[in-house]
Order: C-alpha cells, then sequence, then structure tokens
C-alpha cells in the first residue's frame, strides 16, 4: 500500500508539472502577441510620422503618390488584434496602453488624410464612429457590423472607431469638438455631421453618395446585384 | 466566462488530467509484468471450469455461441457447458435440444426471472472450480479459457476478466465501439494490476466457485450484475487479474438507440451501484478500487457533461453572433476564404491544457492497441468515436442521473 500511495503522489506531481506548463506557454505566447502588437504599432507609427513629413516636405508634388499611402486598412486589422487581445488576454495594463497608443495613431492618420484632401483636392470619406462596452450602449455591437461591413464593400471608406472610455487628452479632444455624448452611443461623424443612435447600412450609405457612387461606376454588375440581394435581406 | 465557471473547468481539468497521468504511470511501472501476461501458458493442474450462458431469445446467436465454446483449447474432461433458458418466447429452447447428447453439455429451462437469476441457477448446479458466464451474443477465442486458467495458479486471484472486443464491426456505431474497447483493454489492464477493476464484464469472466458460497449469488443490481459482483469482491477485499490477451467478441449495439439503451443500462448501474457502495468509497484500506476507478469514473462523468455544456454555451453564442450580424447587414456568402493568422489561434492556458490532456488519451490509446497486438495506425473509427460519444454520451450521462433521482429503473433492450 505503501508502494501505492507513492504512484498517487507522483501523478500528482506530473499533473502539477504539466499545469505548471501549460500555463507558462500561455503566458510566453500572449506575451508574444503582445509585442507582436507593439511592433506593427510601431510599424504604423513610423509610416505615419514619415507620410507626413514627406508631405510637409514635396508639399504639391506629393499629392502623386498619396494614394499609396492608404494606412488604415493596417489600422483595421491592428484593431481586430486589439479587440482580440482584450477579450482573451489577462495583460491589461499593458493592453490599455497598446489601446491609447492605438487611438492616437488613428487621429493622425485622420488628421493627415484630411489635410491630403484638402491640399490635393481629394474627396476621401471618413466615418469617425464612437462607441463603448455593450452593457452600457447595446447597439454598438450591431453598428460594428454595419461598419465591418461597408468596410468590405468600399474598400475607399475609412472608418476610425474609438472607443468612447480610453482615457486619452488626444481623444478628449476629439469628443468636445464633435460634442459626442456618452449617453448617445453609438455615434458617427460622416464629413461634419453628427449621427447618434443605431445607423443601418442603407442611412449610411446615403451620406456616402461619393463612394457609393464611385463603387457603382467600377463595378456596375457585381454591385446592382448585390444591393438586390442586401435590400432582399 | 464567469470567475467560479473558470475555477471549476480548472478544476475538472486538472483532476482529468490526473487520472489520465495515473493511469500511464502505473502502465510504465508495470509493462514488464503485462508483456509476460500476454504469453500463453499452461497451468500445471488445470482448474474445471463451467460456463454457464444465459439465454432468453437468443435464437440467432445462439449457435455461433455455442460453437465458438466448443471450439475451445481446454480438456474436455475439465469442462461443462450449461445453457439456461431463461423463459425464452422464441425457439432458444427448441435450438438447445440440437446438444442433448453432448456430454459437456447441460440443458436447463426456467421462468424467467431476469439474467442474474439464470446465472444463479447455473452456480448452484455447477460442481467445477471455477464458473464463468458467457452472453450468449458472445464469442470467445479458442485459446482465452487456457489464457484465463493459468491467473487461478495464484490462490489469491478470485476471478478473472477477459478482454471483450467488438465482433465483426462494419457500421459506423459499431466501428465508433471499437475504439471504445481497444482504450478498455489498456484500462481494465492496468485496473488488473493495482486491484482496480470495478466490473467483470458479462461475457466470459470467470470465478473460483467457492466465493459464491460466502458472499452469496448475482444480483439483479439495477440490471448490471456484473460490476455489483465486482463491487462486492472489492468490498471483501478478494483479488481479481485481467487476462488481456484472452479476447472474447461480443455483438454490439448497431444503431445510436441500441447504443443509447445499453449506455444509460451501463451508467444508471455505474451510479446506482456506487451510491449502493458509498460506504467503501474514497477508503484507502479498499485499495485503487475505491480510491481511484470509482473517483476517475465520477469525474468522468463530470467532465463529459461540463465539455458537452461548454461547447453547447460556446456554440450557442457563435450563431447568436452570427445571426445578429446576419439580421444586421444581410447574409453575404464569403467570397474570399479567411486568412489565416497564427495571432488569433488561441493560446488561452485552458485550451493548452485540453490539447495536452487529448494528447495523453492519444498515447493511451496508442498503448491499448499495441497491448492487443495491432500496430496503431490512423483510422477514421477515431472520428467516428469523437462525434458520436462528444454528442450522444452527455445525453445519456443526463439521462442516468435523471433516473436516478426520480428514480426510474433502465431496461435491458
Amino acid at each position: 500500500m505503501k508502494h501505492d500511495m507513492k504512484t498517487y503522489i507522483v501523478a500528482f506531481a506530473i499533473t502539477v508539472v504539466i499545469f505548471g506548463s501549460a500555463f507558462a506557454l500561455s503566458d510566453y505566447l500572449n506575451g508574444r502577441k503582445a509585442s507582436q502588437l507593439k511592433s506593427i504599432q510601431d510599424n504604423i507609427s513610423l509610416d505615419i510620422l514619415s507620410s507626413e513629413t514627406q508631405f510637409s516636405l514635396l508639399s504639391e508634388l506629393a499629392c502623386k503618390n498619396v494614394d499609396h499611402s492608404v494606412l488604415s486598412q493596417e489600422l483595421n486589422s491592428l484593431s481586430e488584434k486589439i479587440s482580440y487581445a482584450e477579450d482573451n488576454f489577462e495583460n491589461t495594463d499593458e493592453l490599455l496602453k497598446l489601446k491609447k497608443y492605438y487611438t492616437l495613431l488613428e487621429i493622425k492618420d485622420y488628421l493627415l488624410m484630411q489635410k491630403i484632401n484638402e491640399r490635393c483636392g481629394l474627396k476621401n470619406v471618413s466615418v469617425l464612429y464612437f462607441y463603448t462596452t455593450s452593457d452600457k450602449c447595446g447597439e454598438c455591437a450591431k453598428q460594428g457590423y454595419v461598419l465591418t461591413s461597408l468596410r468590405d464593400k468600399y474598400p475607399t471608406l475609412r472608418v476610425y472607431s474609438f472607443d468612447y472610455a480610453v482615457d486619452l487628452s488626444a481623444l478628449r479632444a476629439l469628443i468636445s469638438i464633435y460634442k459626442v455624448e456618452d449617453t448617445k452611443l453609438p455615434a458617427l461623424i460622416i464629413g461634419d455631421d453628427l449621427m447618434t443612435g443605431f445607423q443601418s447600412v442603407e442611412d449610411i450609405e446615403r451620406e456616402i453618395p461619393s463612394i457609393v457612387k464611385a463603387a457603382k461606376m467600377l463595378a456596375p454588375k457585381t454591385e446592382s446585384a448585390k444591393s438586390a440581394t442586401s435590400t432582399g435581406n | 466566462m464567469s470567475i467560479p465557471a473558470n475555477f471549476f473547468l480548472y478544476i475538472i481539468t486538472f483532476l482529468a488530467l490526473y487520472t489520465q497521468v495515473f493511469l500511464l504511470i502505473s502502465f510504465l511501472k508495470n509493462r514488464g509484468q503485462i508483456r509476460k501476461d500476454g504469453e500463453l501458458k499452461h497451468a500445471k493442474i488445470l482448474p474445471s471450469a463451467t460456463v454457464v450462458v444465459p439465454c432468453w431469445n437468443e435464437e440467432k446467436t445462439l449457435r455461433k455461441t455455442v460453437g465458438s465454446l466448443l471450439a475451445l483449447r481446454y480438456p474436455k474432461d475439465k469442462l461443462k457447458i450449461m445453457l439456461v433458458d431463461d423463459g425464452s418466447t422464441d425457439k432458444t429452447w427448441s435450438i438447445m435440444q440440437e446438444w442433448k447428447n453432448n456430454p459437456n453439455m447441460l440443458l436447463f429451462r426456467k421462468e424467467n426471472g431476469g439474467k442474474h437469476t439464470a446465472l444463479n441457477l447455473g452456480i448452484e448446479k455447477a460442481t467445477t472450480d471455477l464458473v464463468g458466464c458467457l452472453d450468449a451474443d458472445s464469442f470467445v477465442d479458442p485459446d482465452a479459457l487456457m489464457r484465463i486458467s493459468t491467473y487461478f495458479s495464484d490462490p489469491s486471484v478470485m476471478a478473472v476478466a477477459p478482454s471483450v472486443m467488438v465482433s465483426n464491426p462494419k457500421n459506423i456505431v459499431e466501428l465508433a465501439q471499437r475504439v471504445e474497447y481497444h482504450l478498455g483493454v489498456f484500462v481494465k489492464k492496468v485496473l488488473g494490476m493495482i486491484g482496480g477493476i470495478h466490473v467483470t464484464p458479462g461475457p466470459f469472466s470467470f470465478y473460483r466457485r467457492e466465493i459464491f458460497a460466502t458472499l452469496g449469488g448475482f444480483r439483479d443490481a439495477h440490471k448490471t450484475e456484473d460490476m455489483e459482483i465486482a463491487y462486492r469482491m472489492q468490498a471483501n477485499h478478494l483479488k481479481f487479474a485481467h487476462s488481456h490477451s484472452a479476447y472474447v467478441y461480443t455483438v454490439s449495439p448497431n444503431t445510436i438507440k441500441k447504443l443509447f439503451i445499453q449506455r444509460l443500462r451501463w451508467i444508471y448501474g455505474f451510479i446506482n451501484n456506487t451510491i449502493d457502495y458509498r460506504r467503501v468509497m474514497l477508503k484507502k484500506k479498499y485499495g485503487a478500487f475505491s480510491l481511484y476507478t470509482i473517483p476517475s469514473g465520477v469525474i468522468g462523468l463530470l467532465t463529459v457533461l461540463y465539455l458537452f455544456s461548454t461547447i453547447v454555451y460556446q456554440v450557442g453564442l457563435f450563431l447568436a453572433h452570427k445571426i445578429s450580424y446576419w439580421k444586421t447587414v444581410g447574409f453575404h456568402p464569403a467570397l474570399h476564404a479567411p486568412s489565416f493568422d497564427w495571432f488569433f489561434v488561441s493560446t488561452q492556458s485552458i485550451i493548452i491544457l485540453n490539447v495536452m490532456l487529448y494528447a495523453v488519451v492519444a498515447v493511451t490509446l496508442y498503448a491499448g492497441k499495441r497491448l492487443i497486438g495491432k500496430r496503431p495506425k490512423f483510422s477514421f473509427d477515431i472520428v467516428y468515436f469523437l462525434v458520436i460519444y462528444s454528442f450522444i454520451a452527455p445525453a445519456w450521462i443526463v439521462k442516468a442521473c435523471y433516473n436516478t433521482v426520480f428514480r426510474k429503473s433502465t431496461s435491458w433492450r
């Protein structure tokens, strides 16, 4: 019996070791992911800074190259990764920092875009989207689906999403400029118009006629088929 | 997920992992002995044996069952085959008459009273050293009895269980069970080595006849008499062995419904026999049976239920999201395949733990196949096993719990 009890103890010790290694491995991999996020952000930051500098240096001449410096696609994928990390990782302090950084990058990208539009006479449309957690904003999840679907449909549409709760002075300034109230979320700013409450695909499409028109001209057959499908649903 | 739910999940995973690790360590410790056990030896003095075959409406399989018994390589003067017709309403009794002149065979007919009563009649009439039983839907390997008899050379061994296999599996349900039975061979062998056997299967388990004089005969025991006798023997500190190379083939349920009824009876029997014998649970003096086998069985049931409810919850959540998405923006089938990014592969500790748990189970399955002399290779049986058992096992476990709470009994067929 003494011998038997040894097996119970050894099995317990091995199980504890396996458990410990699973936790350590999980920690290590999550750390790798967090540093991956950080490095993506650093790259974007570098790109934005470089675009800004290039733009200031070359002035009007830069308009020729400006269409190629589309950064928001990278920003979108980063946003997906950050929200995934928020749901799955435990290290919230680090994440909060990353999120602030990301918010700042979005604002910088938005401002650069505005400047480019102004100087080069382009008509890129940006949507600023303010959301908060699901317990405070029941319709934010749905609004997110609408914007994701619009972004897939119109790749030139630039969507900047901001978590209302992020404590960043630049974000507070943006909020106060457009007078976004936390009780009226979700809120969208298209052009200079503030729209509060849930907006459907059709509502937003009415606000971005230039993009819709351009998309229709590019692919007339596919688009008409697509819109027929969406009205059918 | 909430903190208590997460905590419970970790506890369950820890216990499930512990039971598997324990099993593997016990196997590694005893592997030399297990290998030796697999060789066919002849006992110096062979014990005499009676095989009792309780029959209730077995006209379809009886001839094959008896045929396999008559083909056993065992001295004819030491072997008796006893067929007990337990009030069949088909041609079972008239088929039995085919062997009425065979000196090795004894035929009895009685009113229907249940399998345990037929077995008890056999025990009462038997005069041999050993008494074994064989369900009338099972067939034995010619060397099975010879292999089993060698274990009785040890005077302290009171019962020996064989390796039960699925007879001629053809459809998906039977192939899935074959995986489970292979896994069972390994588990039973290790349990046999550490004194933790909790069931002496209806097909071809043998007992020393003398034990019935002190313990009494078989009982109805929630229609799992082969489990209850093992519990009773464990409660009386009697020793078992498992002969992994003594093969017996059983006709397994070939439909989901039949499998459900059989497993409901088994799980109901496990729960209720465990309740009946709760006095011997978690006590050191009853050994591995009390400290390992039964607790790991309970952990197994909880794991299946918990994993199932988690999967249902997660799938429900995913569907709710998708439906809400489609309702909001309309249904657009994806035009391009989603791109793979390892970033979105979950690296939560619970997922890693579950992968590790499956890895340990895979090692167990590998060792089980090696033990029965099969070369382990991938087959689709394991996919059938995982699919059928993941989705249907929770149903029979829930029903067995429900029947226990509301005191509903189970049926044989």
